[in-house]
């Protein structure tokens, strides 16, 4: 019987619900972590049992908690309690929740500040794990996209972490800025038919390309026009606040940007804008239906300055034409006074059919739909502010 | 030399204890041997009181003993006597901030 699990961070805590595939009844765990904030857990797609989350506190830093049976039971990976924290030589073992920019002259380049929001050099500061995208093909390969935007791969299971410091030192990254929420590397989307290629996205440079496993990378934002920053069509500094792909079709890019949704048809090397009808063109999800690759989701925001629906109607709208025209779903859904946010990472679809699509709230509330966005039920009300929603699919 | 020490809900959560830890330290009792003493008991601790790197306390931590806020003192000083022969407990504080 296939199933579906539901992995949502919140700010206080993180939350398993799991239904059989009809999708109709829910058993709901939690809170995991409580009181921790949990900017993000995910399943790996080679072993469905292995979660990794992403734990933080503005208090305590960052852990990193990783479980091998389906969120059961948790444990930071790099902390085996009892054997010593330090090398022989005295130096401090990395661990789970150790996070090191990578300055050396032959990885990374010596690169120490970015650009702060009134123009000034920054110094590099880690502060947390946005997004952990666990490899396609080995359960002990995951990926963690950090504020301050860096890109680090584990590859023992979470253990220790090292950075891809191509990224930040390609060439722009000095140039980089903070978006209002930080800057984060917030999205990270492999490639399932080319294991050497990437796509990362930061708030506030842009999107970025590596076609070689993470050692190079190019920014990809050409057709992004971004009125909020000085040249409104830079190389970067453009708000992309999330990408997302079919896995059919990887060269196709759906975005939602600070404005603006828009495609590209060739990896991310040109984009055009698809907001068509939209009510608004401001928003943070993006998704793309599991089966029928031109059918993509947004959720429209009102603006930068009212984040909430617009109207106090919380509308998904849906193409299924690959965007320009869109359609409002709102059966099941509040259409008077609600004046929640959906944050960049709280959608995500499963992978049965009909395809399910899940969205959470910074009111708490987590919907589904089980029929690709007809119609809509919560499947809780009162969680605390969802920050993350991540599905597996189980068979 | 058997030291206390209190830590906030959070981090007893994470180290999985309860109520007060008691420490072994050798040497002189400093912020620093006792911060290196629990993170070698409890290494799930390591970076969530003072920076994995630099080593400095994260900024809204704080050290309390014998009604002394001991944060800016220097990690290396000797701690009071009463921390020291376990008669009162190194208090670490997660500050009120938010509110």
């Amino acid at each position: 019987m296939s199933g579906v699990r539901i992995l949502v961070g919140t700010r206080k805590g993180a939350f398993v619900l799991a239904s059989d595939g009809k999708r109709d009844r829910w058993d709901i765990s939690g809170p995991h972590f409580a009181g921790w904030e949990i900017y993000h857990l995910k399943g790996s797609p080679a072993d469905p049992n292995r979660l990794y989350t992403s734990q933080s506190s503005g208090w305590f830093g960052q852990i990193i908690q990783r479980s091998d049976d389906g969120g059961k039971t948790w444990h930071q990976p790099g902390t085996p309690p009892g054997e010593p924290t330090t090398t022989p030589e005295g130096m401090p073992k990395a661990e789970s929740n150790k996070f090191v920019y990578d300055t050396s002259p032959e990885t990374g380049k010596p690169l120490t500040t970015h650009q702060w929001y009134d123009g000034t050099p920054h110094p590099w500061e880690f502060k947390r794990v946005w997004h952990l995208e666990p490899s396609l093909t080995d359960p002990d390969t995951v990926y963690a996209g950090v504020e301050d935007a860096a890109l680090f791969r584990s590859i023992d299971g979470g253990q220790t972490w090292q950075e891809l410091a191509g990224l930040r030192g390609h060439g722009s990254g000095d140039k980089w800025a903070p978006g209002a929420g930080g800057m984060c590397l917030h999205t990270i989307l492999l490639d399932p038919s080319n294991h050497e290629r990437m796509f990362t996205a930061i708030s506030s440079a842009g999107a970025f390309r590596t076609d070689d496993a993470g050692k190079t990378w190019q920014p990809i934002n050409r057709g992004l026009h971004s009125l909020y920053i000085p040249d409104p069509t830079a190389e970067v500094g453009h708000c992309v606040h999330r990408i997302a792909m079919h896995r059919s079709r990887p060269d196709v890019l759906f975005m939602q940007k600070h404005w603006d949704v828009m495609r590209s048809d060739d990896a991310g090397e040109s984009w055009h804008e698809i907001s068509g009808n939209l009510p608004t063109d401001f928003g943070f999800a993006i998704d793309v239906h599991a089966h029928e690759p031109e059918t993509i989701y947004v959720v429209p925001i009102k603006s930068d300055a009212e984040h909430f629906p617009l109207d106090g109607k919380l509308r998904v709208y849906r193409s299924r034409s690959g965007g320009n025209e869109w359609e409002a779903l709102t059966k099941g859904l509040p259409q008077s006074d609600c004046y929640v946010n959906v944050l960049r990472d709280a959608m995500a679809v499963d992978s049965l059919d009909k395809c399910g699509v899940y969205f959470g709230t910074t009111g708490g509330q987590v919907y589904a739909s089980a029929d690709a966005g007809d119609s809509w039920a919560p499947i809780v009300r009162d969680l605390p502010a969802v920050v993350s929603v991540e599905v597996q699919t189980l068979a | 030399m058997m030291i206390r020490v209190t830590l906030p809900s959070h981090l007893r959560k994470l180290a999985r204890v309860d109520g007060e830890v008691k420490l072994d330290v050798e040497g002189q009792v400093t912020q620093r041997a006792v911060l290196d003493a629990l993170e070698a008991r409890y290494p799930m601790l390591r970076g969530t009181i003072r920076d994995q790197v630099t080593q400095k306390r994260r900024a809204f931590v704080r050290f309390f003993a014998c009604q002394e806020d001991l944060s800016h003192e220097s990690p290396d000083a000797p701690l009071p006597d009463a921390v020291a022969t376990g008669a009162e407990p190194l208090m670490i504080v997660g500050a009120i901030a938010g509110g």
